[in-house]
């Protein structure tokens, strides 16, 4: 029963951290209508600029993270604006063009990445890494608890923001309909320039919550883009508290196929619960709630 | 203009068939067997993703059984893989039929995560099956090991997937294809059954991709379900070769293939460690530039001066 | 004889009801104009019959068979053809191609189904476009292209949904010169319009619709003095 209680409570935990960098995915993809596979490149990128700002001036991550937040928006303006945002101009054939312009953006970061600290495994150890807390029996690391915690504060910042700012309003109108917002005044391509930024600082907050716990080398993006994936299609597109609960339920599913189902088929579950919320929930679980 | 695009494509022929006995160069003539290996998974998965409009992001499914038919006659039955390059398209269409069934419910991104993830769903199949070998893969060894036999078999199923890609294209079922690429609604409004017409598109599509993998497995005689189904190395680099050639054009596929294999040889071999990115720079700057690939595009200038006014739908390339 | 025959239809979505209850038949050879505000239904109605939407109750006879149950694309086969009211061009297809691509149920030779696309586009006029991409076109074109591709299906009832909507008044007499042209190479057509004036001088009957229910049906004369007409079109003062 501890081992049970211990392994779901872990699960919510990391799901937490893994929701935040759903979130920006689902921002992203509500906004912009694409599919952004760099965007686990986007979190391996905050992880590193964490990494250094613990390594070289030994700022602790829970803090490095808001240096990692604001470069990392940075990034995804620039990216938005001068490479993604371009090809919303041009005519093609298929506009799946624009996902194949972030696998390019992938391989780019992940190679730069590459270059400047090799394919080595890097961890951040802090005094309190290894720190456990007991609660009846369970032992629950220090670093989940804290995550977990921040990330959901960033989670409500962010509902926040996006519900009673005005920027905020002018985002979730260009995700409902552009043509529509646009008609309202709203300077869309600056809004999903903001977006874009927006998404990548939360990726960046999330590689680095996950960072105490996460060993770190380059291309360890594919894995956050999956995890953001599923999350995103669980939750909803576009969904701030469908990502939310999306997020928890796979970091649940996640820790308990881990304990209880061998590890060659942990990863095949996900995939086969992934297709059938694809074909059966269309719109994640808020479809379930619609329904009843 | 007529005669000497005939002209040109016969001289083309010709050179592809005498090549083999100019360059005698064992390394040269591997570079261009994986361009005719990559050129037949690029056309295939054009006519389902270029012309129809369906992007899969699952090619390596086709791929992956393709390959595991031809190896797998060997490891268990000892038959030689060579069979397997009749076995495997076989298998990877049989395989089409379900994963068509499922993933052609959804549209559009939603369509192209089904598929992403239906390719992983066989990966981890493979790895954990004991019938596969799990993740030891197979290893076989070749009859034959001579590059210029390779090279004939490789140009003869390029020929054929072509081939039969042209036909399927400019025929009815090549209007149907670019109609539902074009408008799903209106196509349903003309009375296309657009699910039939897709699942069209995918079976040759299936089938192809599913020789290329036979091809693999006897050409390169290992193989393991990290690298047969892999989603970057196969599935995405399937859309790259057919994005960077050319989006449903004929000869897109294998412009982008050669392209592909041509320069990421180059980097591995000039710039050492950095040579990955180099090519993320070129992918980047290929489809902010030529959005519609290079024979796409070149194609477009063309047009300016003389519009068609044969072959199929869609201004067709031929 | 009536070539289509709707019993009680309803549609819902949601717990709006688009379409309630609604019966109309429509005879072979004429035109038959639907009629009535934003949002009345209009669209959905015809939606209803082409499948796009499945109905939430009440039964489609079209030559006393039953239609409301085959799947979208049966709809065009057995004989109804459609153009959309936010026009749907096949846009990297030229002219000639979007008619082919109609022409190729009836045939699956490349040759005929040209034959067949030239034909139809000489009968509506599009000669001199023939080449252009869809997508190059203006609207009153794309308008008359979404006619051409859907009449190369051969249907026998044809349904228009607003085809002079948004085309100025010269554009719009071409437009109705070509429905009468093909209402006199015998078609029977439904057409929903906004333009009463366009309506009455073209339609036999014309069906009025508001909230998705019957508020008149018969000639022209007799629905545009109908009360409940005038009350929708322009309120109660003038009912």
């Amino acid at each position: 029963m501890e081992l049970f209680g211990q392994t779901v409570i872990c699960g919510v935990l990391l799901g937490g951290m893994y929701a935040l960098i759903a979130i920006g995915m689902t921002l992203i993809m509500g906004v912009m209508k694409i599919v952004n596979l760099a965007h686990g490149a986007l979190v391996m990128v905050g992880m590193y600029v964490t990494y250094v700002c613990f390594t070289e001036f030994g700022i602790d991550p829970y803090i490095g993270m808001f240096i990692a937040m604001p470069v990392l928006f940075l990034i995804g303006c620039l990216i938005q604006k001068y490479m993604i945002n371009r090809l919303v101009e041009v005519d093609s054939i298929l506009p799946e063009n624009q996902v194949l312009l972030t696998v390019g953006i992938m391989l780019v970061l992940t190679e730069v990445m590459r270059l400047g600290f090799k394919s080595d495994y890097r961890s951040v150890v802090t005094g309190y890494s290894s720190n456990t807390v007991f609660i009846g029996g369970m032992s629950i690391s220090i670093a989940m608890f804290i995550g977990f915690f921040i990330a959901m504060g960033f989670t409500l910042l962010l509902h926040l923001f996006l519900s009673k700012t005005d920027i905020g309003k002018s985002i979730r109108a260009v995700a409902q309909d552009r043509d529509a917002a646009v008609y309202m005044g709203v300077n869309s391509s600056k809004i999903t320039m903001l977006t874009f930024g927006i998404g990548a600082a939360l990726a960046a907050a999330g590689g680095s919550l996950l960072l105490p716990l996460f060993y770190l080398w380059p291309d360890i993006g594919h894995l956050f883009t999956a995890k953001s994936f599923i999350i995103t299609i669980l939750g909803g597109m576009g969904s701030t508290l469908g990502a939310a609960i999306g997020g928890i339920v796979l970091g649940i599913a996640e820790s308990l196929g881990a304990t209880y189902i061998s590890m060659g088929y942990k990863d095949l579950v996900g995939l086969v619960i992934f297709l059938l919320v694809l074909l059966f929930l269309p719109g994640g679980f808020r479809s379930l709630v619609r329904r009843s | 203009m007529k005669n000497f695009n005939l002209a040109l494509k016969i001289l083309l022929v010709v050179i592809a068939v005498i090549l083999p006995l100019v360059i005698k160069a064992p390394y040269q003539l591997h570079i261009i067997i994986l361009i005719f290996i990559w050129a037949i998974i690029g056309t295939s998965w054009n006519l389902l993703g270029g012309y129809t409009g369906q992007v899969s992001f699952g090619h390596a499914a086709f791929f992956g059984v393709g390959a595991y038919a031809a190896g797998l006659l060997q490891f268990h039955l000892g038959v030689s893989p060579w069979w397997g390059m009749l076995l495997g398209p076989f298998a990877a269409m049989v395989i089409s039929l379900p994963i068509g069934l499922i993933a052609f419910r959804l549209r559009g991104p939603y369509f192209a995560l089904a598929m992403l993830a239906l390719g992983e769903i066989f990966r981890l199949l493979f790895i954990n099956l004991a019938f596969t070998n799990g993740a030891k893969g197979i290893l076989i060894m070749p009859e034959i090991t001579s590059k210029m036999f390779y090279y004939y078999v490789g140009l003869s199923a390029l020929a054929l997937t072509i081939g039969i890609t042209y036909l399927i294209v400019h025929s009815k079922i090549g209007f149907y294809l670019v109609s539902i690429r074009e408008d799903q609604d209106a196509a349903t409004s003309l009375g296309i059954p657009t699910t039939l017409y897709k699942n069209l598109a995918l079976l040759p599509s299936a089938f192809f991709t599913g020789l290329a993998g036979a091809l693999y497995m006897n050409y390169v005689a290992f193989i393991d379900p990290n690298i047969v189904f892999n989603l970057s190395n196969i599935s995405v680099m399937a859309i790259m070769v057919v994005m960077l050639g050319g989006v449903a054009t004929t000869w897109g596929p294998t412009v982008g293939a050669a392209i592909y294999i041509i320069l990421g040889e180059v980097f591995r071999t000039t710039l050492g460690s950095a040579n990955v990115l180099v090519f993320g720079v070129l992918v980047c700057l290929i489809i902010l530039f030529l959005p519609n690939g290079i024979v796409g595009e070149l194609d477009m200038l063309r047009g300016f001066l003389a519009r068609k006014k044969e072959g199929a739908a869609g201004g067709v390339k031929i | 004889m009536s070539l289509l025959e709707a019993r009680d239809i309803t549609k819902k979505f949601g717990g709006l009801a688009a379409v309630s209850n609604l019966s109309f038949n429509v005879n072979k050879g004429e035109i038959l104009g639907v009629i009535g505000p934003n949002g009345s239904g209009k669209t959905t109605v015809f939606n209803c019959i082409s499948r796009f939407f499945p109905l939430t109750s009440g039964e489609l006879y079209f030559k006393d068979q039953r239609i409301d149950e085959l799947p979208a694309h049966k709809i065009c086969d057995i004989g109804i053809g459609r153009t959309f009211q936010v026009v749907k061009p096949l846009k990297r297809m030229s002219v000639e191609e979007n008619v082919m691509a109609g022409a190729f149920l009836r045939t699956s030779s490349m040759h005929k189904a040209r034959l067949k696309a030239n034909e139809i586009i000489e009968f509506c006029g599009l000669e001199k476009y023939k080449y252009r991409e869809a997508k190059s076109l203006p609207i009153p074109l794309r308008k008359r292209l979404e006619i051409a591709r859907s009449l190369a299906t051969d249907p026998e009832l044809l349904l228009l949904d607003e085809t002079c909507a948004g085309l100025n008044p010269k554009e719009s007499e071409e437009a109705i010169a070509l429905i009468r042209k093909i209402r006199d190479a015998g078609m029977t057509i439904i057409i929903v319009e906004h333009i009463m004036k366009v309506m009455m001088g073209i339609s036999d009957r014309i069906l009025a619709i508001n909230f998705g229910s019957m508020i008149a049906f018969g000639s022209p004369q007799e629905v545009s003095n109908h009360p409940e007409v005038i009350r929708a079109y322009l309120g109660d003062a003038y009912a």
